[in-house]
């Protein structure tokens, strides 16, 4: 797979140079690229997954250390290896269901019977049931009852593969390979639409007269506003100018030419006007798993502010965005320092920068920090490309999705333990 | 390279539009032709000297990849194997879109020797970007390269455009804070043109010259001496034949630029673009590796920036600046100050404090060691008790228990310092011995010759290490190894200038007593102490030297022509010839014709007085013989009546000064003149015209011709009469 090779380095490189912005243009451009990784995989005829796997895992790991703080790449990977476990378990469950008793004593055989009277009808009906749907986080997310059945079926999930042995039909390997891609293909289509799907409860949020307040730039956060406003919803939005990107600016202007009546206000100015607002409405880098929120430098004090008015503090982002991750892990730590020449010009400043003389160090210090972390507490709401959910509720997701995975073989478990450590960097030691 | 070469041909002969279409070309030169980083450089070519632990080369390649560069040429002439072994080994040479070729040479001495080889290679075909392997940069060329070739199309002469950055020299040193010499730039504000580039401004004299028709030319031109030099360039192709068809050319900026600012001949322009919020800055000096270091650690590079190139090697930026590599040791009462660069695999021991520093990979810092604003290269071992302040240690250095750096010292490969040995300020310690011949052509910046051969010198070296080794055991204390280069004469002062020490406060405040007696003494003079403008009063350009006087010029212009004439005289020299002589000496001299006209008049009048002579009637006939002789020659400058005046007035003078026994003939001289064609009426008529206002100690040549000339008159009445 020498073209493959060359996309993965391609992609790497950007990711490196800081060449992609944004994390929906990220989450797109990893989950294409993976799934050609798969496309280009060859399967052997016993033990597809785990080869798939294989792969997508070694191709995932390099992406994830190429830009650590990017944590939308890693949310694809783990998403993608997710959906090759089960396509690969739901695969089983039907070709077992199929294969009747005389397949099960085969089991018998293979495996020790521990497992076996767990294979209930109830874990073939389950299995079936996320076939028909994309079985993925959003799964849980969108119902969460049903997540009580997953471990239960993931229970048989420990001898899928040695199942796959007895179970070995050419039609079946391909049909694995092609199901995978499938299902990453909604993945990606998920991706495209999230702004849409997330716009269309905007109505639902945003009502007659009130007055939003945003900061910086989000397209998730346009598209909202834009859909209340289609929607013949009359109101205001103050937009905080973003300093130093001041990418606020672009948002006021794409704001304007679509007719919404805009404020741009500084940075400075969001805690005296926020008693007259009625709701901030913000983008995000990443939701962590205890509902913290990744978000652009400032927000943390925007928060703050709507807190101290209550003021309903609402964060948009799509699923790709929801990160299995805490905060205090050490990635998520990371924060991105941009250049500060964003800050000041340097030219004006370089007599400031002089190390020549006196100390020798310089006693101008610019730190230019591109994210801030808000704490679940100062959330009100969560608007997801599934519904609107408030953070306790996100990390419960969380909590339910990550027993699921230990309910499942241990594995997966260290896998997700692995992919951690590897936006952690340690990974290349072990 | 052959199949290389070929290819190129091929594609050269393509349509025009397809050369058009050519992808971005640019050519790394990884070898500087300085000696300022020796003695580090005798071992090691600078490219891949690491700053803040990453070879300087890959920063630039870094770069010109984002800038959307396809293919490089890196040049290589020092240490040219190191050069492409580290290159073929490197990520760079398995990149897609991106390609990296070498040209080796061994025996190019200096940019321009770099540029006459690729030119003679064929393989650049369009707009190239001009830079060395030691620069810095973060900029986006899109607008650079854009306005570049818009200003080609519109005229073809614009062939070359340079990088600049504001940034602002110390008032006190005179120098940037890159430690280069403070640059005067005259820039054209409308159309960005560079008019004048001064790195070698006379502090003493306190100004600098501008060529007068600069001010003619353009309406308005600002001087600058507040931007700094990035030595990025966009040149166009015809910068490498520009190259090829003047040899002489060796530098950059010295000879290249400065000759392209004076040569009006050809017309060629160089224009500039500046950056403001970009960043780009070139390691020339000491100095500069320790600023730009810094400005790399407070990440004005960005995203050239350790923790985002290393990638893989993850390394973390904590608060106040500190990266980390993930796998350091590092003791609970170790100190990690801010702005520090710890490498992979480095132990740091107890109650050690580092701060403003670069500790590269797999490094043992032992307990209690200070180190501040020092440069560690990779695999040094400090023990106990060592501190080192502002000091570059190269890879493989032993520092025994005790020792000290003090500011300034430069540690080359693999030196061990003995232990308490003190090691003074600003010395450069090598395990190779100073080069004893002094480099003459130092001051050329060339490479010396023994740079392409220090490998082999290491290696012998290292052979015969052992006899070495007790000789010069004392010089660096007991146990160490190395040699301890002497400073020479007269640079020892300048030494702190580039060095990565900060400047002592006691330097900068003689340095400012100075400037002040400077004031004082030159009190009431106000302008030319901060530096005065002075319009040159002669066309001849800004750059000779010898611009002070014109008048001086003129005197050493009359000599030469006077001792061609002799020549002349003498050796029977054919009056052609005589002719292309002078005018050869106009040319040189940038004299008018007149002036030469003058000057041989002088010349045979003076001969007619030296030759041998008894009466005022001899000598007539002297000067006679003289100017039938040589009349063809004294014509051949005469082309109208105003340089024929001039004869007239060189005679008078003449009279009234060095041949005073012309005096009583001057009439009879006149008549001659007028005689042999030399001189027409009109002339001699506009002579006396302008003498009748003048003094009266003027008019006596006028009186004593006063005959002839209303001869002259009554002759000329009579052929108006017929």
């Amino acid at each position: 797979m020498p073209d493959t090779q060359a996309l993965v380095n391609d992609f790497l490189n950007k990711l490196k140079k800081r060449k992609i912005e944004g994390s929906q243009a990220t989450a797109k451009q990893t989950a294409e690229l993976l799934r050609s990784v798969i496309s280009q995989t060859r399967v052997p005829y016993t033990n597809q997954a785990a080869a798939l796997i294989q792969s997508v895992k070694a191709v995932g790991e390099g992406l994830i250390a190429a830009n650590p703080v990017e944590l939308a790449v890693g949310n694809v990977v783990r998403r993608v290896l997710h959906i090759i476990r089960e396509e690969d378990l739901s695969l089983t469950t039907a070709a077992m269901a199929g294969l009747n008793l005389s397949a099960v004593s085969d089991d018998e055989d293979d495996v020790g019977g521990d497992n076996q009277p767990v294979l209930s009808a109830a874990a073939i009906a389950a299995a079936s049931r996320s076939t028909l749907r994309p079985p993925s986080l959003q799964t849980l997310l969108e119902d969460v009852p049903d997540s009580a059945a997953v471990p239960h079926t993931s229970s048989s999930g420990g001898d899928s593969e040695g199942k796959s042995k007895s179970a070995d039909k050419s039609s079946r390997s391909r049909k694995l390979k092609h199901d995978v891609i499938e299902a990453v293909n909604e993945l990606i289509q998920d991706i495209n639409t999230c702004h849409e799907q997330i716009a269309e409860q905007a109505v639902e949020n945003i009502h007659q007269n009130e007055v939003i307040l945003t900061l910086g730039s989000s397209r998730t956060v346009l598209e909202f506003l834009c859909a209340a406003k289609e929607k013949k919803r009359s109101f205001r939005v103050f937009v905080a100018e973003g300093a130093p990107r001041y990418q606020g600016h672009l948002l006021a202007k794409e704001l304007v030419t679509r007719g919404l009546q805009t404020t741009l206000i500084t940075d400075s100015a969001v805690f005296a006007m926020i008693s007259r607002v009625n709701m901030v409405i913000v983008g995000a880098h990443a939701v962590m798993a205890n509902g913290g929120v990744i978000a652009p430098v400032g927000l943390n004090m925007v928060a703050l502010a709507a807190q101290k008015h209550a003021v309903p503090f609402v964060v948009l982002a799509g699923s790709h965005k929801l990160c299995p991750l805490y905060p205090h892990h050490p990635e998520v730590l990371l924060n991105e320092l941009r250049s500060p020449s964003e800050l000041l010009d340097f030219g004006e400043f370089s007599d400031c920068l002089d190390f020549g003389s006196g100390i020798g160090a310089p006693l101008l210090h610019v730190v230019n920090p591109t994210f801030d972390y808000v704490p679940p507490k100062l959330v009100s709401l969560f608007i997801t490309d599934t519904g609107g959910h408030n953070p306790s509720y996100i990390a419960e997701i969380y909590q339910l999705f990550v027993t699921s995975l230990r309910g499942e073989d241990m594995k997966f478990k260290s896998e997700i333990m692995k992919t951690n450590c590897v936006a952690g960097g340690n990974l290349v030691k072990s | 390279m052959g199949a290389q070469k070929k290819g190129a041909t091929a594609r050269v002969s393509e349509d025009p539009e397809e050369l058009a279409r050519n992808p971005l070309q640019a050519i790394l030169l990884a070898d500087s032709f300085a000696t300022t980083f020796r003695p580090i450089t005798l071992e090691r070519p600078k490219v891949l000297l690491p700053l803040v632990n990453i070879p300087m080369i890959d920063y630039t390649l870094a770069w010109l990849e984002s800038a959307g560069v396809e293919e490089v040429f890196v040049f290589c002439c020092a240490h040219s194997k190191q050069v492409i072994d580290y290159l073929e080994s490197s990520q760079w040479s398995s990149q897609p879109n991106f390609s990296v070729a070498t040209i080796e040479s061994h025996n190019s001495i200096s940019a321009g020797d770099a540029l006459r080889l690729i030119y003679e290679r064929n393989v650049i075909h369009g707009d190239f970007v001009l830079i060395s392997g030691d620069t810095v940069s973060n900029m986006l060329l899109t607008q650079a390269l854009q306005e570049h070739k818009e200003r080609k199309k519109k005229d073809a002469n614009a062939i070359m455009t340079m990088v600049v950055k504001q940034s602002k020299p110390s008032p006190i040193t005179q120098q940037s804070r890159l430690g280069t010499d403070e640059l005067f730039m005259a820039i054209n504000p409308v159309t960005k043109q560079l008019l004048c580039y001064e790195d070698k401004a006379e502090y003493s004299k306190g100004f600098i010259s501008l060529d007068k028709t600069l001010i003619a030319d353009n309406p308005s031109i600002i001087l600058h001496n507040d931007k700094q030099d990035c030595y990025i360039d966009i040149c166009s192709q015809e910068v490498l034949s520009l190259f090829t068809d003047n040899f002489d050319y060796q530098h950059l900026r010295r000879h290249f630029v400065k000759g392209l600012l004076v040569d009006d001949i050809m017309g060629y322009k160089i224009f500039t673009h500046e950056i403001h919020s970009s960043y780009a800055a070139r390691i020339d000096n000491f100095r500069s590796y320790d600023t730009i270091s810094k400005d790399i650690i407070q990440r004005w590079t960005y995203p050239f920036v350790p923790d985002v190139l290393c990638g893989s090697t993850a390394i973390k930026v904590e608060r106040q600046g500190t990266y980390r590599a993930s796998d350091v040791t590092l003791s609970r009462s170790a100190h990690v100050g801010s702005f520090t660069f710890i490498g992979q695999g480095t132990k740091i021991g107890n109650d050690t404090k580092i701060s403003h520093s670069v500790v590269g990979k797999g490094c043992t810092i032992g307990s209690n060691v200070t180190i501040e604003g020092s440069y560690i290269w990779n695999n040094v071992t400090i023990e106990d008790g060592c501190q080192l302040r502002n000091a570059i240690v190269c890879d493989g250095v032993i520092m025994k228990s005790g020792a000290v750096l003090q500011p300034g010292v430069i540690l080359s490969f693999k030196v061990v310092v003995g232990h308490q040995f003190v090691v003074p300020a600003y010395s450069k310690v090598s395990l190779l011995q100073q080069p004893t011949q002094q480099d003459s052509d130092e001051e050329l910046e060339y490479a010396d010759s023994t740079s392409g051969t220090g490998e082999l010198q290491s290696e012998k070296l290292n052979g015969d290490i052992a006899p070495d080794l007790s000789e010069t055991a004392s010089e660096l204390g007991t146990g160490g190894v190395g040699y301890i280069w002497s400073v020479f004469e007269g640079v020892q002062d300048e030494e702190w200038r580039h060095s990565v020490a900060p400047i002592p406060t006691d330097k900068l405040v003689k340095l400012m007593l100075d400037e002040d007696e400077e004031q004082l003494t030159q009190d009431g003079n106000v302008l030319s102490a901060s530096g005065e403008l002075k319009a040159d009063s002669d066309d001849n350009g800004s750059e000779d030297e010898n611009n002070e006087d014109s008048r001086d010029d003129y005197v050493f212009f009359e000599k030469e022509v006077e001792a061609t004439f002799l020549r002349a005289v003498h050796e029977n020299v054919k009056v052609d010839h005589a002719v292309l002589e002078v005018n050869a000496l106009r040319l040189s001299y940038n004299m008018a014709s007149v002036d030469c006209a003058g000057a041989i008049f002088y010349s045979m009048m003076k001969l007619a007085v030296e030759s041998p002579h008894s009466s005022a009637s001899e000598l007539l006939k002297n000067a006679a013989e003289m100017i039938t002789k040589w009349q063809k020659l004294l014509k051949s400058f005469l082309h109208d009546i105003d340089e024929e005046i001039e004869v007239i007035l060189k005679f008078e003078e003449m009279c009234l000064e060095s041949a005073k026994e012309f005096a009583a003939l001057f009439p009879q001289v006149l008549h001659l003149l007028y005689d042999k064609e030399i001189l027409q009426e009109d002339a001699i008529l506009r002579w006396a015209d302008e003498k009748e206002g003048a003094d009266e100690s003027d008019k006596v040549f006028l009186k004593r011709s006063e005959k002839f000339i209303q001869w002259l008159k009554e002759a000329e009445e009579e052929e108006d009469d017929d």
